[in-house]
């Protein structure tokens, strides 16, 4: 089964081909629920939710309107952000430390949870400290591109090739 | 090099991260389907973002198993609110499938009557037509009839009769001669059916000295039902002879084969 081929399975709710896109994503888009709300049970629960929602939802996925993984990443940080602003949760408010992915491959670090973050935090912290400002916004949060020059008080047009250069690091540390 | 270019630009890092505009995602999507180079550099950077993501997850005891039972159940959960819709439905269906039936069966039998009619009317066609060629001919033949009795009646008309001869002692025939109009009806109605390739021919006789003269062949002898046979005969005729002869007709008359004679009564 291709990745091509189990999307338009899954689109026909096959439930075999969805259960491989969920292995397939669900580590990556827990991560970034988890930066989000800071709080792993309430993370895992929306993770749930999200493959629900993705699964009743199926027919409205276009691949020409983005990548299967970015349509999930989109859904996934709505999901947490909306759920960021829900009453319960900013009650019970944990965690406040973490704030960026980087914080939280540390906290994975400093406890010795799993051995593929170990790896990564290696590597992590060999990015330059604006390219992790960059990936945190553009990737876990969900700015725009506008919203990030705002933040980061740079040009728009800069975000993109810095954006470029940052994700080539990247890939040049974690694919390697 | 426009897809070195492309690449380069960066927008393909903003693909991944899913804050392009619709227009935009739309424009790297056809570019992905061009260039396997751009479509392998989108998978390229969509990996890597998948590592780092990955990385910040906690530990998870999550499995598929309870997603597969939620999207199930709500599968399931459908089928409850379908039987009654599909109710509503068969009923029509099973209305509309009896109607088509009822139609059917009715267009058959019309057929059928249909046919049956047509038959008969053909029948009755026929029988139509026969009935008008016998009365054709039944007019026919008494306008014939009539004709030959105000002939025979005629009070100018000189009935010879020819008795049978050697050959055929039962045999005999009348000649009416109508010598105004210079025509003789022949009578043959007592001869027998000629054999195959022989025919009847009519003779005038003069008796001093013998002198036969052909006035016909009655090759119609088959095919005539009153058998009398109109022939024109302008001689002064003593008497009349009918011979047997081969097909065609002879010069003059074989008498062995003399079949009725009848002198002309002088008047």
């Amino acid at each position: 089964m291709t990745f091509e081929e189990s999307i338009i399975l899954f689109q026909k709710k096959d439930v075999k081909a969805f259960e491989y896109l969920y292995n397939n994503y669900k580590k990556s888009l827990l991560g970034v629920i988890f930066t989000i709300v800071k709080n792993d049970t309430i993370a895992e629960e929306i993770l749930q939710d999200v493959f629900i929602k993705a699964w009743n939802s199926a027919d409205s996925y276009n691949s020409s309107k983005g990548r299967f993984f970015t349509w999930m990443l989109n859904i996934s940080r709505n999901a947490a952000i909306d759920k960021t602003r829900s009453k319960n949760f900013k009650n019970s408010k944990k965690n406040q430390s973490v704030d960026k992915f980087v914080d939280v491959i540390e906290t994975y670090d400093n406890l010795d949870t799993t051995t593929n973050s170990i790896g990564i935090k290696k590597f992590v912290d060999k990015l330059a400290e604006k390219c992790k400002e960059v990936i945190n916004l553009l990737y876990f949060k969900g700015y725009t591109q506008k919203e990030v020059s705002e933040t980061l008080k740079m040009p728009i047009g800069t975000v993109k090739t810095r954006n470029r250069n940052c994700i080539n690091e990247l890939r040049n540390i974690v694919l390697n | 090099m426009e897809e070195k270019e492309y690449i380069a630009s960066g927008i393909l890092e903003l693909y991944v991260a899913g804050v392009l505009s619709e227009q935009e995602n739309q424009e790297v999507f056809a570019m992905v389907q061009k260039h396997a180079e751009i479509a392998k550099e989108v998978s390229e950077i969509e990996a890597a973002i998948l590592k780092l993501t990955a990385a910040t997850a906690p530990v998870s005891n999550s499995s598929f198993t309870s997603i597969k039972e939620k999207i199930s159940s709500s599968n399931t959960a459908k089928p409850n609110v379908i039987p009654l819709a599909r109710k509503a439905t068969n009923w029509a269906t099973y209305t509309g499938w009896a109607a088509a039936v009822i139609l059917t069966g009715g267009l058959m039998w019309t057929m059928v009557q249909n046919n049956n009619l047509n038959t008969q009317l053909q029948s009755a066609e026929l029988e139509r037509q026969q009935l008008e060629e016998q009365i054709f001919k039944a007019n026919t033949s008494l306008a014939e009839t009539k004709k030959l009795n105000t002939t025979l009646r005629d009070k100018d008309i000189l009935a010879v009769p020819l008795s049978g001869q050697a050959v055929s002692p039962d045999s005999y025939a009348k000649v009416y001669w109508d010598k105004n109009e210079n025509q003789v009806y022949v009578d043959v109605q007592g001869l027998p059916k000629p054999p195959a390739g022989k025919v009847y021919q009519v003779w005038s006789l003069k008796l001093d000295p013998l002198t036969p003269t052909s006035i016909g062949i009655l090759d119609q002898f088959n095919d005539d039902e009153n058998k009398v046979f109109t022939l024109a005969n302008s001689n002064d005729s003593e008497a009349f002879g009918i011979t047997l002869e081969p097909e065609g007709g002879s010069e003059s008359p074989t008498l062995e084969q003399l079949y009725t004679l009848g002198a002309v009564s002088a008047p």
